[in-house]
């Protein structure tokens, strides 16, 4: 049986914010009383996440996934509620706990700007206790995984967006993480990259194993890497489940474009008792069910001289829009 | 083990914040030029005639001066100013997530930004003397020294006071004005803009119980041969670090629950 690799319960975070009301009045009043209140930004979540789980977050912008991941990996304290990642609290940082983990911010970095990124790596390889002939074998595995073995003797600042991310992400897996935090990985960067970097976290997943949670606004991350999503609506858990279900329960039908071989035919199958949304001359477009879809595909072609067919699906990222701005999904 | 492996972990940081360092060379030459006040200071004090008042001869005056700029060179700290501006805008998030607390990573980039430097002091210090060649002298191996393990104790106690200090952006993100108050203490009881002794003795006895003093002041008179109490300064020096570093380990172990991880 897989384990349970994070662990959380009823966690809350509230953060201080402090107002000013607008114009000089307000700053002459935000400077002699500073007027602050607290803003739970995580209200009560508990979810598990097993070992080897590539799990996504989504959300809008300041739904708290981010809060989420950053208390996970134990950068902020919780204010409430308990987490256990890998049997540790993360927040007390203990150095075991941080040698498993590692978190990659795609708009934030850790690599020296004006070295090439080899001295920040073997500057990680130090920090995480891996001896130089270790470290060098690592490099060489994550270079050649990460296509950049050229690039790793030239000064960071003369690298592209892509080969930074790169070279990120081989900084941060160096001491061979088994939990990965990814706040937005793919950010900024061109398709191929973004490609790339997909396949090089499915093929680290797949050979080590390692549990992946993942923040992303890029629904391609979520769909090619993600079988479960969590989904975040203002601070609270509003679906946690398999991908495929959301999907499912969001869009429960399928368009179809179906071309006959002539108008005849288009009219017999507007009035055989489907749901027409459209007919032009000899096409027309109906819509199915998800779970009688074959069946009536079926029915269709024994029955009517069909010339050609498109399965139309819906955009992802209109479908997973309608989840970040709703708060309860239930399947 | 555990601590072959911490010397291990810290000389990397050292070589690869030197090779860093180097990068900024011109930058750092500049740094070491803007430290000649105590010249400045020596010429107000010979031109005015002030250290016949504290019976100090001119050679001697400008001994303590120029060690006075060479002690400030090794034990000058901004890493407040390095931790707000990491702190502010998220940088410090990966590094606080690394088996290695973030101010080691500053310490090592002092301590290779003084090795840079080292070369950019000497050349000063050679034009020094050309122009006041009647204060050279070799100071003997032990004092020589006992001053360099003063000055590293003194940038240690530095260190730690701004340490302490940076802390405070878990809680009011703008430490470096707490920095500025310091600055004044830092620049009148440090020995820097005049040697502690031309202080009167009742300011002086209190001044003795501040670590102030021991930045500049003691480790600049024990090179420049000036009569100093050695063991008594190097005990308060010991003395302050032994009391600074457990509150600087409170303080961030405090600070660090408050930490909101802004721009990250």
């Amino acid at each position: 049986m897989v384990q349970n690799i994070i662990d959380v319960r009823n966690l809350s975070k509230s953060f201080d914010i402090s107002s000013k009301e607008p114009g000089l009045k307000g700053t002459i009043k935000h400077f002699f009383r500073r007027q602050t209140k607290s803003l739970k930004v995580i209200k009560d979540i508990s979810f598990e996440i097993k070992e080897g789980e590539i799990v996504g977050f989504l959300g809008a912008n300041g739904a708290g996934k981010t809060t989420i991941l950053k208390m996970l990996c134990g950068l902020i304290y919780p204010s409430e509620g308990s987490i256990f990642v890998s049997g540790y609290l993360p927040f007390r940082r203990k150095e075991n706990f941080l040698k498993t983990i590692t978190l990659i911010m795609g708009q934030k970095q850790q690599l020296i700007w004006d070295l090439p990124p080899i001295e920040s790596f073997y500057l990680n390889a130090s920090i995480y206790d891996l001896d130089k002939f270790e470290a060098k074998k690592r490099i060489k595995k994550l270079s050649e995984m990460l296509e950049i073995d050229e690039e790793l003797f030239i000064p960071v600042r003369k690298l592209s967006l892509g080969q930074r991310m790169k070279s990120e992400l081989l900084a941060a897996l160096i001491h061979e993480p088994h939990i990965l935090f990814l706040d937005e990985p793919t950010l900024g960067l061109d398709i191929n990259a973004q490609i790339n970097l997909r396949k090089f976290l499915q093929k680290y997943n797949k050979e080590t194993n390692a549990t992946i949670c993942l923040t992303s606004h890029y629904m391609k991350d979520i769909t090619s890497l993600c079988k479960r999503v969590i989904c975040v609506h203002e601070g609270e858990i509003s679906y946690d489940g398999k991908l495929d279900l959301l999907l499912k329960k969001l869009s429960p039908v399928k368009e179809i474009l179906i071309v006959c071989r002539s108008e005849e035919d288009a009219i017999k199958l507007e009035n055989s008792g489907f749901t027409v949304k459209n007919k032009i001359k000899n096409e027309i477009t109906i819509k199915i069910e998800n779970n009688s879809i074959t069946s009536s595909l079926k029915t269709i072609l024994n029955n009517f001289d069909i010339e050609d067919l498109f399965i139309n699906e819906p955009p992802i990222d209109e479908v997973i829009g309608k989840v970040l701005i709703k708060k309860d999904y239930e399947i | 083990m555990k601590f072959k492996l911490f010397n291990r972990k810290i000389f990397t940081l050292l070589k690869v914040q030197y090779s860093n360092m180097l990068e900024y060379r011109v930058e750092i030459a500049l740094w070491a030029l803007s430290g000649i006040i105590p010249f400045f200071m020596l010429n107000i004090w010979t031109t005015n005639n002030l250290n016949e008042s504290i019976n100090i001869s001119d050679v001697m005056l400008s001994r303590y001066f120029l060690c006075a700029f060479f002690v400030r060179q090794f034990s000058v700290v901004w890493v407040v100013f390095s931790f707000e501006e990491d702190s502010l805008m998220g940088k410090v998030s990966p590094y606080l997530i690394q088996p290695l607390n973030p101010f080691f990573r500053y310490f090592a980039q002092h301590l290779a930004e003084q090795i840079t430097r080292f070369p950019f002091a000497l050349i000063i210090a050679f034009f020094f003397f050309i122009f006041n060649p009647e204060s050279i002298w070799i100071p003997n191996l032990s004092i020589l020294l006992l001053s360099i393990v003063s000055t590293f104790l003194s940038f240690l106690i530095q260190f730690l006071i701004q340490s302490i200090v940076a802390c405070l952006c878990f809680w009011t993100e703008k430490a470096s004005s707490i920095e500025r108050l310091l600055f004044i203490p830092t620049l009148f009881l440090s020995g820097l803009l005049a040697p502690v002794v031309s202080f009167p003795a009742f300011v002086k006895s209190w001044i003795y119980l501040t670590p102030f003093p021991y930045l500049i002041d003691f480790p600049a008179n024990l090179l420049s041969g000036n009569a100093t109490n050695i063991s008594g300064g190097l005990i308060m020096q010991i003395l302050w670090i032994f009391l600074l570093f457990p509150l600087f380990r409170k303080i961030w172990s405090e600070g660090t629950k408050k930490y909101t991880a802004m721009g990250s």
